[in-house]
């Protein structure tokens, strides 16, 4: 058989030995020029299709876009390792953290949204985390970072990053909201889109040792200890108190997400992780556990994070982030391409457990129909919803309504406000209403 | 058995046959069980013994002393020492004021430290003014509700800019001044672990904290359940808030800040929403207006400024806790080899120019990044 001799195993040429000359010219001696080339060729190619019409431009012949063949078609792409680290396409520049102008006025104390907005599925791009720094953020030497236990334990201890990675390790997928999350909204709309409403939340895999296993390596003493105190390594030096039954459930002391170490942003090397619980919690570039029995009373429990009742009563340690969801696509600030056919996407979660059901409404919460629940749906963490909408081109409202496994039905704005008031700040669960409008603009708006 | 199972091929002995190997599998499981346990706790006590056994290493007393710094709402922790109202008084104006105002009453860069308590809060231990909607904004004065956390949080945080630098009887002599300035100590007063508790029962606020609601442990009750009608629920539906037209772009033109492919576009907030339905225009793509390669691009020297916290401190047009860069442009920018001057400065940081505040050296900074903002500063291009 004459096709044997092409049989697997027979060593091909590589590719290289078949580029042109001037081709091998521009990988050798100037790569960069090459690249930059190939960049501007297709910058060119989008400043063409910036210019003409949004929509796919068809005459009687074709779309141009098929009929004229582009450069990456007709021409080299980039090398292997032309980034040794991956960054997304220039063409999602629009995609990015960003501050709520006004809410804060020195970066280092202040919050940066995700772009929920853009967010398929359920975890949060590494680099578009979320962020809140109360004293800037670092970047901690690994090796120099020491985490300490101490308090009501038998034994307290210093842990290495070496020793840490050495224990039995867990991975765990968890949203991470912070308390104020939708808390300019409780008086009234304040801001545009689903990144400054909803985007102080972030949902990723984390990996480390379960907090359970280092404070049972202490010898805790578990007739006297009712709360652990933990601690931040950074200026501002970050205390929360937790509860001993949180931190012997599903805490973990983290050194990973998504996969690679934590970022800067996020407290690398080390964090907390309190799954359910608001973010301020999960603290970053941890340096000590402190076990006791009694709360602290840090300045995030005393005068910030307390929500503020109509009896003028602050409440303290509201811990747990209720269930929740929202309409991520169609959302605030989005106009629709058409009328027709459009796939209505957001994301529900709850502290207290596993989403049990999302309802849409359509028409501002008059009548409500089940979404589909993407897997996975787990404890703890973002699920998606998608469901089917057709629209007819006249005024919408789009409500998300979830429901956890225990039971709890995320409320309205005006039930929120008849028990907890406006002034609370914290702990914003409320149904998120975004209107529809003929004109086909998307906007936040709060119905009654 | 071996010899029914072999030759009779019954199913009610085939049953039976399973039954009883289970039954000795059971058997095997709880021996290996109970030798598991034995060596589980063989080995735990091994490791009780010798602590080497698991990673990591015994806290020293001097270490535990130096990292456990909190001070409890009992006052747990508390260091013992003094200070004054006119210690804290000279401490504050070197080192607080520039954020927090000379009466700790300045909005400029945190929420205010002081105001809206009054004598009668003193006795009630409530602060009246928390109800109703009678003020612009809760001050710290008006929330703090443990003496104790006034005192870990200086301690612990405080300058903002170089936390933790304070002495003890600083801490104390600060914690005082802020005590005065809130009317709750006279001018000659001395705060210290002795009297601290004294000072805490005399807190305006010091009763308005409630630990009663469901969102402490999970297993809590919610106080606030939603509803779970399906059908014609709340017949009439009225939007009772939306933003107004002038805040159309007050968080900049959303249009750049949505994909440009997909379902939805974003609105172009530079111009007026449109009256009826359009199709909407080409985006106004943020990637236009930057460079089409990072590789070859010069780095952005207020980017810069940002990512190694230049701005935490400066402010381009403002003062914050350093001068505004504008204001140090102003001062060197005629002076000799003006970019070598503030890369320098930059890099060994400095006081006594601008005031009490030192700027600390910035040694960890790259040079080129260095060099980079100073060329900004010094050629004063800030757009």
């Amino acid at each position: 058989m004459k096709s044997s001799k092409f049989s697997i195993g027979r060593l091909q040429k590589a590719p290289e030995f078949f580029l042109s000359r001037e081709a091998l010219d521009l990988h050798g001696d100037d790569r960069r020029s090459f690249l930059r080339k190939a960049f501007l060729a297709a910058s060119g190619v989008a400043g063409a299709a910036a210019s003409g019409s949004l929509l796919a431009q068809t005459d009687s012949v074709g779309d141009p876009a098929i009929l004229n063949l582009p450069a990456h078609s007709t021409g080299l792409g980039a090398p292997v390792a032309a980034k040794g680290y991956g960054t997304p396409s220039k063409f999602e520049e629009n995609l990015q953290r960003r501050e709520s102008p006004g809410l804060t006025r020195v970066g280092a104390a202040s919050v940066s949204f995700a772009p929920l907005q853009g967010f398929f599925g359920i975890i949060t791009p590494s680099g578009l985390h979320f962020e809140r720094h109360h004293q800037g953020f670092w970047d901690i030497d690994p090796t120099q970072h020491r985490f300490m236990i101490n308090g009501l334990v038998k034994n307290p201890k210093v842990y290495t990053m070496d020793d840490l990675m050495r224990l039995p390790s867990m991975s765990r997928m968890h949203f991470i909201e912070c308390g104020a999350n939708t808390g300019m909204e409780w008086g009234n709309v304040a801001v545009p889109t689903v990144q400054y409403t909803h985007g102080m939340l972030s949902c990723c895999e984390y990996t480390g040792v379960p907090l359970k296993w280092l404070l049972d390596d202490c010898g805790i003493d578990l007739k006297k200890a009712k709360y652990i105190l933990a601690e931040g390594a950074d200026g501002s030096g970050m205390t929360r108190t937790i509860n001993l039954k949180n931190a012997l459930d599903d805490v973990m002391v983290a050194y990973g997400m998504n996969g690679e170490m934590l970022r800067p942003e996020n407290g690398y090397p080390l964090r907390l992780v309190v799954p359910g619980v608001q973010g301020v919690s999960w603290i970053k570039y941890l340096r000590r556990i402190e076990v006791g029995d009694m709360p602290y009373d840090s300045k995030d429990e005393n005068l910030h994070y307390t929500d503020l009742m109509p009896d003028g009563k602050h409440r303290q340690y509201t811990s747990i982030q209720e269930v929740k969801s929202v309409i991520t696509t169609p959302s605030g600030g989005q106009v629709l391409l058409d009328k027709g056919f459009y796939n209505v996407t957001g994301i529900a979660w709850s502290g207290r457990g596993k989403i049990r059901r999302v309802e849409v409404s359509a028409d501002g919460g008059k009548n409500w129909k089940d979404a589909r629940l993407e897997t996975p749906v787990l404890d703890k963490c973002l699920t998606r919803f998608n469901m089917d909408w057709t629209w007819n081109g006249s005024d919408a409202i789009l409500q998300s309504r979830a429901t956890d496994s225990t039971g709890h039905v995320q409320p309205t704005m005006t039930q929120l406000r008849a028990k907890r008031g406006t002034r609370s700040i914290y702990h914003n669960n409320a149904i998120q209403s975004w209107l529809v409008g003929a004109n086909g603009e998307v906007s936040n708006v709060q119905v009654a | 058995m071996y010899k029914s199972l072999s030759s009779g091929c019954d199913a009610r002995l085939l049953r039976c046959a399973i039954a009883r190997v289970r039954l000795v599998h059971v058997a095997f499981a709880r021996l290996a069980s109970i030798a598991s346990r034995t060596l589980l706790f063989v080995i735990f006590a091994n490791a009780l013994t010798t602590s080497a056994q698991t990673p990591g290493r015994p806290a020293t007393p001097v270490e535990i002393k130096a990292w456990d710094i909190d001070v409890r709402a009992d006052f747990k922790g508390l260091p013992p020492g003094s200070g004054s109202v006119a210690k804290g008084q000279e401490v504050w104006e070197a080192k607080c004021e520039n954020c927090h105002g000379a009466f700790g009453e300045s909005n400029e860069v945190f929420t205010p430290i002081i105001g809206y308590t009054t004598q009668q809060d003193m006795k009630t231990g409530r602060v009246a003014k928390l109800t109703g909607d009678t003020v612009p904004q809760r001050t710290t004065m008006m929330k703090l509700s443990q003496l104790s956390t006034l005192w870990d949080y200086i301690n612990r945080a405080m300058p903002w800019n170089a936390p933790k630098t304070l002495t003890t009887d600083e801490v104390y002599a600060v914690t005082a001044y802020v005590l005065n300035l809130g009317g709750i100590v006279p001018n000659e007063f001395v705060l210290s672990d002795k009297n601290i508790r004294e000072v805490q029962a005399m807190l305006p606020n010091r009763d308005g904290k409630t630990r009663e609601h469901g969102m402490w442990n999970v297993s809590d009750k919610p106080d606030v359940q939603g509803s779970t009608c399906r059908n014609n629920c709340d017949a009439k539906v009225d939007i009772t808030s939306r933003l107004p037209d002038y805040a159309r772009n007050a968080h900049g033109n959303l249009a750049s800040q949505m994909r440009l492919v997909g379902g939805v576009r974003g609105a172009d907030t530079t111009q007026a929403a449109p009256v009826t339905f359009t199709t909407p225009r080409p985006i106004a793509n943020s990637q236009a207006s930057t460079p089409a390669i990072a590789i070859s691009a010069k780095p952005d020297p207020a980017k810069l400024a940002a990512q190694h916290a230049c701005t935490a401190c400066h402010g381009v047009a403002n003062k914050l806790l350093g001068p505004s860069l504008k204001d140090i442009h102003a001062k060197y920018r005629d002076a000799k080899d003006s970019v070598a001057l503030l890369a320098g400065k930059i890099k060994a940081g400095g006081s006594g120019v601008w005031g009490a505040i030192a700027m600390p050296a910035q040694g960890h900074v790259p040079d080129a990044d260095i060099r980079a903002i100073a060329e900004w500063i010094a050629n004063g291009d800030f757009k």
